[in-house]
């Protein structure tokens, strides 16, 4: 028993992984394998030009549905979900074999299929945000999955950090869109585009959706969360942070894009942002030695490419975009099971110490290298049908077409290099030592990248398998027109053609030259002033520095202090709000009073002060119970016996409470400083005549009794009951009593915890205090 | 607290309140009560009992935990909204059936608006004794 355990910690030690035998096997991919079926199984209707829809009822009342839509844009998403995720299980199941924690990594595996599934396929803007926070809950779960390294928790705290962020700025974007458009339903929206363009909130609406997009997709300013979430286990890197999740935001872009592309804000804020991502990503992993940190930069580069395209209007550059989004989940995600399977054989994931490890892992090297030669766009892989149209689409944008393929000519070059670092290098020339001898995976761990890297080269060979079937109704789903595209390896000789060659030779020669290349950028990150990673800490430690300032302030641990500023803060708020507004100017008919009212008013005055003056505690506390029983009084002379009942079995609690408390209070002292019993009676006063002041003015303005008029027609006809108050409290709001009864008993057992714990507390001591 | 007198007043006190506890949560559908002064009315009989016979005498005649009678309560007021759920109704939708009733007679009431204010009851009882007895105990 004790030796299990021992070996099931020895196996969360940085590597994780066991040769045991998982029970689950092959099994883990059948969920996932069965969605993507079924999801097949609906290829020919949305390749027919159709959409599915299924709709439920949620919140009717503020137009909150739980809606689905399926047509070209999501199935694909839904396609790559569900495929890519069966091999990521399958995988894991090796992977994390005999870890302590395995179920618990598919429970939350899972839970993120299916959050990404429903994001997605929503189609109420308000389904997709709960679905979208549902991911970032499910990456941080798994990025922190090795919750005993500081490093994972810091990187899953940030990921969700900035993530949540964004989600926030973008819950507070879908709102004001769906005022703007005048539905929340996707589906309406997307078709409120010039409605929406021309609405004053336009501009907001933008600002606050790209926010979330760009967080989520990893876009500079926000791309360095993305790197360090690749402390979570490798099969997590290759399908949240490469394959699904990170292309939530590229989602986001290309479903609003009917309704809020086109306008110069959009096309200049995508195309800038991508571009610098693009470019700034793919310099960053070209400095990396760590092969996963290398993949994970380029992943940012591949999310830059797609902001950058999806801020055009043309078909063709759409068209390039989804390519390249499918063309990048194939390769990405194989390579970086390929990355995991060298760690977990060799030990090591520096490139320095893997050389020629083709000779004992074969078919891994046959995977990495279909995978590179994808990535790196040499024909005839779909890779290079996916850059020949990024091209093509770079020259068809309107607004800056030099920039744009300048930026993907640049990017594309350095990812050839990185392609043969990462996917090649490590395979050819000389062995090396590496901590662990290597050799051939099983078969669940390189049948997922065989497979993918298979995909590109098949789909290359046939680009019309997904030309008609998914990239055309995806083309017309994001761009809200019927478009037709082509996809062909052999474009003829024309300009994208020439850029291909200008893109080899660059890239080549970085190849070759990337060691000195290498070092001349990590000798200049050294000496940059800010990265975001640094940024991202100093924001962290500002952040913490100003809560303890404002908890010194305000927290002072002293009773007196707190009270004097609850009551100075509301005197000042009310009264201020009686002048501001000329409230106080009320007139009241003094003459209604009667004698029986006036001698009520007294008990209580004389009781509040008695309790003020009395240098006993009893006294104070009876006195106080005589201010209650006037209140109480109060209450019946206006027709509340509800009220004036529960006031004076609460009166009666409290002073058998406070009567048992007391006995362990010192003797009461009277502050010994007069000055602070004199401020204290001022602010007393002023928060009396302010509260009595609002009263007043509230009883003199007319009074709506709509409400009261409702529940006194409803009460016996609905309810069957006369009493207004109890039918009130068990059932016309039914719910908030609940909610208050479950306060109650949440409050007792706290106090109860507290009174028990003092005790555990004391005697630990030894002896009362 | 050793009182003779006030132990034997205790002993009638306690069970006129308990009765009448019971009777206002009764009757609180259409005449002043309910729920909520029903529990305060059995708290403060409790807590009577506790200031004459002391904590552990009281949490003997109670026989339950105080903390458990409090959930319990909490559990029936959500039982009776849920009612509502199996019928087809929003949560928390009062619904009664009149057992026995005719022509010109209405019959006995009994509804789901009854058993959530019995669910109150229970937890202002519960809560109140649990804080209580652990402060005299504690004290």
């Amino acid at each position: 028993m004790i030796s299990a355990y021992r070996k099931s910690l020895f196996h969360m030690s940085p590597n994780m992984v066991a040769d045991r035998p998982s029970k689950l096997g092959w099994l883990s991919a059948l969920p996932p394998a069965a969605l993507a079926l079924a999801f097949l199984a609906c290829l020919p209707t949305i390749a027919g030009g159709e959409a599915i829809r299924i709709a439920y009822d949620w919140v009717p009342s503020l137009g909150i549905r739980i809606s689905f839509l399926l047509d070209g844009l999501s199935l694909t998403f839904a396609l790559l979900i569900s495929g890519i995720g069966a091999f990521v299980a399958l995988y894991s199941s090796v992977y994390l074999a005999g870890h302590l924690h395995l179920g618990r990594f598919f429970f939350y595996l899972f839970f993120f299929m299916a959050a990404m599934l429903g994001l997605v396929l929503a189609d109420n803007v308000i389904t997709l945000f709960v679905f979208w926070e549902l991911t970032t809950v499910a990456s941080y779960l798994l990025i922190g999955f090795d919750h005993a390294s500081a490093k994972a928790r810091r990187s899953a705290l940030q990921a969700l950090l900035v993530t949540g962020a964004g989600g926030l700025a973008l819950l507070a974007g879908l709102i004001l869109l769906g005022f703007a458009a005048g539905s929340f339903e996707l589906s309406v929206i997307l078709t409120q585009g010039d409605l929406i363009r021309a609405d004053a909130l336009y501009l907001p609406i933008l600002v606050l959706v790209l926010l979330g997009a760009f967080t989520k997709s990893a876009q500079v300013p926000f791309h360095f969360w993305l790197p360090n979430a690749m402390a979570a286990p490798t099969p997590v890197s290759a399908y949240l942070h490469s394959a699904t999740m990170v292309k939530a935001g590229i989602y986001l872009l290309a479903r609003m894009h009917p309704a809020l592309s086109g306008t110069e804000v959009w096309i200049w804020s995508l195309t800038i942002f991508g571009a610098v991502t693009a470019v700034t990503a793919s310099v960053l992993a070209l400095r990396q030695t760590d092969l996963k940190l290398a993949l994970a930069y380029t992943t940012v580069m591949a999310l830059g490419t797609l902001t950058m395209f999806l801020g055009s209007e043309a078909s063709v550059a759409v068209a390039a975009a989804v390519t390249f989004l499918m063309v990048h989940s194939f390769y990405k995600a194989a390579l970086f099971m390929v990355v995991g399977i060298i760690d977990y054989r060799t030990g090591t994931r520096e490139v320095a110490q893997l050389r020629g490890l083709a000779g004992v892992m074969p078919v891994t090297a046959v995977a990495a290298a279909a995978a590179a030669l994808s990535m790196a766009g040499f024909p005839p892989f779909l890779g290079f049908i996916g850059k020949e149209l990024k091209y093509e689409g770079a020259l068809a944008i309107a607004s800056e077409p030099m920039f744009v393929a300048g930026a993907a000519v640049l990017a594309n070059a350095l990812m050839v290099a990185v392609a043969g670092i990462v996917a090649l290098r490590p395979f050819y020339g000389a062995r090396l030592v590496t901590p662990k001898a290597p050799k051939e995976a099983p078969v669940r761990l390189w049948i997922g990248p065989l497979v993918l890297a298979a995909l590109g080269l098949t789909f290359g060979l046939t680009p019309s398998l997904i030309a008609d079937n998914l990239v055309q109704p995806a083309v017309t789903a994001i761009l809200g027109r019927p478009e037709a595209v082509k996809l062909a390896l052999w474009h003829g000789i024309n300009l994208p053609l020439l850029l291909s060659v200008v893109t080899f030779a660059l890239g080549l020669s970085v190849y070759f030259f990337h060691q000195p290349l290498r070092r001349i950028l990590i000798s200049l990150e050294a000496r940059l002033p800010t990265t975001g990673d640094r940024t991202w800490d100093g924001l962290l430690t500002g952040l913490k520095a100003l809560a303890a300032a404002q908890t010194r302030l305000l927290q002072s641990g002293i009773l007196r202090r707190y009270l004097f500023v609850v009551f100075a803060s509301l005197a000042l708020a009310v009264g201020t709000t009686l002048i501001v507004t000329d409230a106080w100017r009320f007139s009241f008919a003094w003459s209604d009073l009667m004698l029986k009212h006036w001698a009520v008013v007294a008990l209580i005055a004389a009781g509040a002060m008695m309790t003020a003056v009395v240098n006993s505690r009893l006294a104070a506390i009876c006195a106080l119970g005589v201010v209650g029983v006037g209140v109480a009084m109060l209450f019946v002379m206006f027709g509340a016996p509800d009220v004036a009942i529960t006031q004076l079995l609460v009166e009666t609690l409290v002073v058998v409470l406070v009567a048992v408390a007391m006995l362990r209070l010192p003797d009461l002292r009277r502050d010994p400083a007069p000055g602070f019993r004199g401020l204290d009676a001022v602010l007393a006063l002023c928060v009396g005549a302010a509260v009595s002041a609002t009263l007043l003015a509230v009883v003199a303005g007319p009074m709506d009794r709509s409400i009261t008029t409702y529940f006194e027609g409803a009460s016996v006809p609905e309810a069957f009951g006369h009493n207004i108050v109890n039918v009130i409290l068990v059932d016309f709001r039914a719910l908030d009593t609940f909610g208050e009864v479950a306060v109650v008993v949440v409050a007792a057992l706290g106090a109860y915890a507290l009174i028990r714990g003092t005790r555990r507390t004391r005697e630990k001591s030894g002896g009362r205090p | 607290m050793n009182s003779p007198i006030l132990s034997a007043a205790t002993r009638l006190l306690v069970a006129l309140m308990l009765v009448f506890s019971v009777y206002m949560l009764l009757r609180g559908h259409n005449e002043p009560g309910g729920g909520f002064i029903g529990g305060l009315i059995a708290g403060i009989g409790f807590i009577l009992y506790a200031i004459a016979e002391g904590a552990a005498a009281t949490r003997r005649a109670l026989r339950f935990d105080p903390a458990a009678i409090a959930m319990i309560g909490l559990g029936i007021a959500l039982l009776s909204g849920l009612v509502a759920g199996f019928a087809g109704d929003p949560l928390f939708t009062g619904q009664w059936w009149f057992i026995g009733a005719g022509e010109g007679d209405k019959g006995l009431p009994i509804s789901t608006v009854l058993l959530f204010d019995i669910g109150v009851y229970l937890v202002v009882v519960g809560s109140v004794l649990t804080l209580v007895l652990a402060l005299e105990e504690e004290v």
